[in-house]
């Protein structure tokens, strides 16, 4: 089954078609890789897909249902949650408390119940503070829980945003380069991340320059170029198609390319 | 309750409030000083809910003594012009400034920055001169008169007495903000305040929260216009003025953004600061100037948040 399903997507910024006619098809609890040189339109697919941008043309279906158009919370609310390539951390919050804002499509608000402090919403705030202490222990954050969430390093902030987003308990993950920045030791720890997720059943969509981690944990490789899609596949049929070679590092047929990808 | 627990306990800022509120008039040499007091806990009450609209969820208003204004004039022009009871206007009141905040606030609130600081600029300077110009209504620049309220059927007057109401309703509105900022509401808006992308793709109706907390912080001004008319007996469109508004900003700015403690020091700094220095004659205003600006230099995030950093420092 097709979780998350796009149909010739296409937005142009000021003349230049930044998506021009892209489909994509998920099927669910894979890992769906989108690369390609910088520029070539994967943050802004990402951003079309999870509602920040409005399609000019072409359809998105999330698990069956038509969702074009639809604002980001209105797709959160319907099980598709994102991270960002730079950081959006509520940075005067602690780390719990980020990810305890993660669980609000989960939560039931009432402004009234919230100013009284009906006994609902303190058992409520208890479960929510359970359930972020778990997706925190989950990315490895659990021991700095209560600190400021600025006060915590890049590689940290990275997994805090998964940590938010997974809290939200979506069907569709978006990662938007969560590798980007880190170190081998942290990236390793992504990979780690994103395998423990998949055994949820989440769908994972990533966006990613770390060729090492795209081609050792994707089912499949969606490449752009420029826009438009230049192939899709295995990461064994990607890695070996010379198209993507070429237009991913510009050197025709260059064995320093085709290393580049492994 | 272990002492330890009971410290720990969520309400005890609220019991720490309570406590000032009983305590201060064992200090208070006159009854003038019942005055100031019952000031500092009405302003203090608008000042919090501009806080939960500024220092949480991070949407400024220059225009907020327009909703002291119409709480205030609900107090006047409702008993006046139709009779009826002082307590039933200042609830009409609050609703109506809810009510006000909605209309304004759908369009308003979706600027940014200092657009949105213009937009409500100018939503403050429109109560104002409307107050001024329906002077059939309101008496026109010159004001009116406010009958006393009636509780119980005895005639509420009195500095000491409304010291006890300020202080109480004070004590009230304190708690509710305190709650609020531990629900999902509240953690929404704070979350608002750093990232509205972040906010949108967890699921939260940022418009909506926007415009909830607006109408809440409304009802907070409208409830203390509202109470500034009583205690006062006389009011002018000065209420709703422009410096009313810039006045309520600085007290959230001076006490602290963000810390609802720190609007009852940013009011009483405001109020009684200014008293003080009249023995300074001409010179005060200037004086007052000077005191703020040291302040803004030297506890730069606001009173409270900065003196509390400074005491994390220590206990390190």
């Amino acid at each position: 089954m097709m979780i998350l399903e796009a149909d010739r997507l296409a937005i142009t910024f000021g003349g230049v078609r930044a998506i021009d006619g892209v489909s994509i098809s998920i099927p669910s609890g894979q890992v769906f890789s989108i690369i390609g040189p910088n520029g070539s339109g994967k943050t802004t697919l990402i951003n079309l897909v999870s509602g920040i941008y409005t399609p000019q043309d072409g359809s998105i279906r999330l698990a069956g249902d038509t969702v074009t158009g639809l604002a980001p919370d209105q797709l959160a609310r319907r099980g598709l949650s994102r991270t960002f390539q730079n950081l959006q951390i509520f940075s005067r919050m602690s780390v719990l408390e980020n990810v305890m804002v993660g669980r609000h499509r989960h939560e039931r608000t009432g402004i009234l119940a919230d100013l009284l402090h009906w006994p609902s919403v303190g058992r409520q705030n208890e479960a929510t503070r359970e359930a972020a202490h778990t997706a925190l222990a989950r990315v490895g954050l659990a021991d700095v829980a209560e600190r400021p969430a600025g006060s915590l390093d890049y590689g940290a902030l990275k997994r805090l945003e998964i940590a938010r987003a997974l809290a939200s308990e979506p069907m569709v993950l978006l990662l938007d380069e969560p590798a980007a920045g880190c170190n081998p030791v942290e990236t390793q720890e992504i990979d780690r991340v994103i395998r423990s997720i998949l055994k949820e059943g989440i769908t994972v969509v990533l966006v990613e320059h770390d060729m090492r981690l795209v081609m050792n944990i994707s089912d499949r490789v969606h490449v752009l170029a420029r826009g438009r899609t230049l192939a899709e596949g295995t990461p064994e049929q990607v890695r070996s198609n010379a198209e993507v070679i070429e237009a991913y590092l510009g050197v025709h047929g260059s064995q320093e390319a085709a290393h580049a990808l492994d | 309750m272990s002492l330890r627990a009971l410290l720990e306990a969520r309400l005890l800022p609220v019991i720490l409030v309570a406590a000032i509120v009983i305590v201060l008039p064992l200090f208070f040499p006159s009854a003038y000083y019942y005055r100031i007091g019952a000031l500092v806990f009405i302003s203090a009450l608008a000042v919090v809910g501009l806080n939960l609209l500024m220092g949480f969820a991070g949407q400024v208003s220059l225009g907020h003594a327009g909703f002291l204004g119409i709480g205030a004039y609900s107090v006047a022009i409702g008993p006046v012009q139709f009779g009826a009871p002082s307590w039933l206007c200042l609830f009409v009141g609050a609703i109506l400034s809810g009510a006000v905040a909605f209309a304004v606030g759908r369009p308003i609130l979706k600027l940014k920055g200092h657009y949105l600081a213009v937009a409500t600029l100018g939503f403050g300077l429109l109560v104002a001169i409307v107050l001024t110009n329906e002077a059939g209504w309101t008496g026109g620049p010159d004001g009116m008169n406010v009958p006393a309220l009636m509780l119980f059927g005895l005639r509420v007057h009195g500095s000491d007495v409304w010291y006890w109401i300020a202080g109480a309703t004070f004590v009230g509105g304190f708690l509710l903000a305190l709650n609020l900022m531990e629900s999902p509401t509240g953690r929404a808006l704070q979350a608002i305040h750093d990232s509205e992308i972040a906010a949108r793709v967890l699921g939260i109706d940022v418009a909506r929260k926007k415009l909830t907390i607006f109408i809440i912080s409304a009802m907070y001004a409208s409830v203390a216009g509202s109470f500034l008319a009583l205690f006062n007996g006389l009011i002018t469109p000065d209420v709703a003025g422009f410096l009313g508004s810039i006045e309520l900003v600085a007290m959230v700015v001076l006490g602290g953004m963000g810390s609802i403690f720190g609007s009852l020091v940013g009011a009483a700094v405001l109020v009684v600061l200014p008293q003080v220095l009249t023995v300074f004659h001409e010179y005060e205003q200037a004086l007052l100037g000077l005191i703020v600006m040291v302040f803004m230099i030297f506890l730069r995030q606001g009173i409270v948040p900065s003196i509390a950093a400074v005491l994390n420092g220590w206990r390190k």
